[in-house]
């Protein structure tokens, strides 16, 4: 079944039109990349899902036209945009954020196992619990949006650049977790990534987008038998 | 002895009213991100509302309760109306559109209440007690447990319920706490309408000592914002008693410091307060801002 469908999409800031009628799918439980050069319309992708730009074209989620709605409606429909340069409250501490996270969700006992559960996943943030979210380093402000995220029990996640900024280490540890959590909690994901091979540990299909269009989608075998794909997007 | 002991009753006495109102900037420090000089306006705004209903034969107490509620209409109208245009905008601009807002809202209470001081009933008893050849006078002593209450419940807010938690979220970082779901504009329009409602607490607190007029807080407001920056702006504890020591060493270096007396003692708390925070930046109560890029 389709989770998420986009139809023609187009974008713009002010008088600055980004996306040239954008169409991808993501079906239920799946995971899918989004790949591209800088400017190519990954982020305001992202962006038009979630409601923070403003749109035309349908955008269909569990089969329902959401676009015009704003980034609060959205996430109450299940959307959790984790955004470019992590996102995190700075002056709340790691636990009141995730509490955040949760903003929407009732069931208490549930919000502390799932609390428990991101400590866990992200063990650098299990000692930080008290810290103010601005006083994390890079990585593990990244974990805190993640896991933000996931405090919301969304059924898609729009993960951007996670690896943004971040030691190749790092960034492996943080899109490590991610796989867990795409597969433990199975919560479906579209993922902007600018180093390939990190977005491929999780997505298994990817939509290349140039200047704010589709180029051309496909499977991670087919994108990566291609020798145009391979020198663009993994380093030759 | 017993002379110091009134000169510091008294003190505490004036600092309670400065702490009124510097609560009230602490909360919409907290829930808006802002300082917001409109807060005066604001409360004497709804004070005048009380005023309106005790002429018309209405207990102080009944007037109080309308006058909170007015307060947090019109606060909310005011965000929904006038400060959603410049939200997301330059934090600087906004501030501006509350000095702006001071002025309109000071000119509405002239319009109609004229701007000669009007006499306002205390919502306490008239009479001062004796304590050991000390004056305290009951009013100042109901004021300065009003705000022990008001203190106490603007920390529970914020520390141990969701609101205060989304209000502060929303404070700091209104893109991604939208993100997470959080209802924006509606958080920001009731932190408006929480501060003018307490605002109106204040204003009724303070009126029947500084008697009622449009310009009432105008002077209060510069030792209320004063105290909420030394207790922190972020902390109602600290807002409380940076007021409380302002009050105190204004009252005892007036009464003590033979060269300052009355015309120089408005000096002292600003010199304490420049020098407190060349020590410690962040203010007394207040956390340290840590970033780390």
């Amino acid at each position: 079944m389709t989770l998420l469908e986009l139809e023609d999409v187009t974008a713009s800031y002010g008088h600055a039109q980004v996306l040239h009628g954008v169409s991808l799918t993501l079906e239920e439980n799946g995971a899918s990349g989004l790949l591209g050069a800088n400017g190519a319309g990954k982020t305001t992708t992202l962006r038009a899902i979630s409601g923070t730009v403003r749109t035309t074209g349908r955008i269909l989620f569990e089969g329902r036209d959401i676009s015009g709605l704003g980034p609060d409606r959205t996430a109450h429909l299940g959307i959790a945009h984790v955004p470019e340069g992590r996102g995190t409250i700075g002056q709340l501490s790691v636990r009141d954020n995730l509490l955040v996270g949760a903003y929407q969700r009732r069931d208490r006992k549930q919000i502390a196992a799932d609390i428990d559960y991101c400590l866990e996943l992200f063990p650098n943030l299990k000692n930080r619990v008290r810290s103010n979210a601005a006083a994390l380093s890079g990585g593990e402000q990244q974990m805190l949006a993640v896991a933000r995220a996931f405090m919301a029990k969304p059924r898609l996640i729009l993960l951007d650049e996670a690896s943004l900024g971040l030691a190749p280490s790092t960034a492996r540890r943080v899109y490590d977790a991610i796989v867990r959590l795409r597969r433990e909690a199975q919560v479906s994901m579209l993922v902007v990534e600018q180093n390939a091979n990190l977005a491929f540990s999780v997505v298994d299909h990817a939509t290349v987008l140039e200047t704010g269009r589709v180029a051309l989608s496909g499977s991670r075998e087919e994108l990566m038998g291609m020798d145009a794909v391979r020198r663009a997007y993994l380093g030759g | 002895m017993s002379h110091f002991i009134q000169v510091l009753v008294d003190g505490l006495s004036n600092g309670a009213i400065y702490a009124a109102l510097a609560l009230a900037i602490v909360l919409v420090y907290r829930s808006t991100g802002l300082i917001n000089f409109a807060q005066g306006g604001m409360a004497v705004l709804a004070t005048f509302a009380a005023y309106a209903l005790v002429r018309a034969g209405t207990p102080v107490v009944l007037a109080l309760l309308v006058a909170i509620a007015c307060g947090f209409v019109l606060g909310g109208l005011l965000e929904r109306g006038v400060m959603r245009r410049f939200e997301g905008g330059d934090p600087d601009t906004a501030v501006v559109a509350t000095i702006a807002l001071l002025v309109l809202l000071t000119g509405i209470s002239a319009l109609f209440f004229g701007y000669e001081p009007h006499p306002f009933p205390s919502l306490f008893p008239n009479r001062t007690l004796q304590l050991g050849g000390v004056f305290i006078s009951l009013r100042s002593i109901g004021t300065i447990a009003v705000l022990l209450v008001v203190m106490v419940a603007l920390q529970v807010l914020f520390r141990a319920t969701k609101l205060g938690l989304a209000l502060r979220a929303v404070a700091d970082n209104p893109n991604s706490s939208a993100l997470s779901g959080l209802p924006v504009s509606r958080l920001l329009m009731i932190g408006w309408g929480l501060a003018a409602a307490l605002g109106a607490i204040a204003g009724v607190l303070v009126a029947p000592q500084l008697f009622i007029s449009p310009g009432m807080l105008d002077f209060i407001l510069v030792y209320a914002l004063a105290a909420a920056i030394l207790g922190g702006l972020d902390s109602p504890v600290g807002a409380v008693v940076a007021a409380l020591f302002i009050g105190v060493i204004e009252n005892l270096a007036g009464a003590y410091v033979d060269f300052i007396g009355d015309d120089l003692k408005i000096a002292v708390p600003f010199i304490a307060v420049v020098v407190i925070l060349v020590v410690r930046p962040q203010g007394l109560f207040g956390r340290k801002v840590t970033v780390r890029v």
